[in-house]
């Protein structure tokens, strides 16, 4: 291969990379905002025992989440795509945490923050509602650390 | 783009392979930008996503100009 050759092969893939770049860009565009969500009924309090957890999609149907029952009065739910590569976490209420398998990570159950692994950042909470004996998912509460 | 001055063989050769090189670094940087904006992105960090791009588009237009020059110095000297 001619040098000119190779050196424009090389260009090539440079153009390539940066239309990956803005194709990342475009995607974090077109994310929908979360600051105005509607409210979406996923359980009933009844429905779900202490230190279980039940799986459910908000606010788009592909965006999983997990809510965990942690004592008679307290739920907690979160995104569950961990933050570190978006591998699905697994509840893990009786060692309070949440766990991510791929690379060990585990979040606090009652916080979202990270304890172990490599995430760093906490997991988006997703804020809930309670009426007449219902939970609603009600917004996502984005993590600032 | 004017080379300014006629170069010998020896010397075209040993600019462009300085191009040569110089041109895969930026390549590198640049897989090492987007591997680290599709890690951030991945984990739900929307941040990063526009200095990197502006970062990539920088090595690609030194690339770019790296590639002129190539074309510049391998024509043909009258």
């Amino acid at each position: 291969m001619a040098r000119r050759d190779f050196t424009k092969f090389l260009i090539l893939t440079s153009f390539a990379f940066t239309t990956g770049q803005l194709w990342i860009l475009a995607k974090s565009w077109a994310a929908p905002s979360k600051q105005q969500l509607p409210g979406v009924q996923i359980a009933s309090v009844n429905q779900l025992a202490v230190g279980n957890s039940l799986v459910f999609a908000y606010p788009g149907e592909h965006d999983k989440c997990v809510l965990t029952r942690l004592d008679s009065d307290t739920f907690v739910a979160y995104s569950q795509a961990c933050t570190h590569l978006s591998c699905a976490v697994i509840p893990e209420p009786e060692k309070g945490r949440l766990y991510c398998p791929c690379h060990e990570g585990a979040f606090d159950i009652a916080s979202g923050n990270p304890i172990a692994g490599p995430p760093r950042r906490p997991l988006p909470r997703i804020k809930l509602d309670f009426q007449d004996g219902a939970i609603f998912a009600v917004g996502v509460a984005q993590p600032t650390a | 783009m004017t080379t300014g001055k006629i170069f010998t063989r020896e010397q075209r050769t040993t600019i462009i392979y300085g191009i040569l090189c110089i041109v895969l670094l930026l390549v590198v940087i640049q897989l090492w930008l987007l591997t680290a904006t599709m890690n951030a992105f991945l984990g739900g960090d929307q941040a990063i996503a526009f200095p990197t791009l502006l970062a990539s588009a920088f090595c690609l237009a030194l690339n770019l100009g790296l590639l002129r020059y190539v074309y510049t110095i391998e024509r043909p000297q009258a």
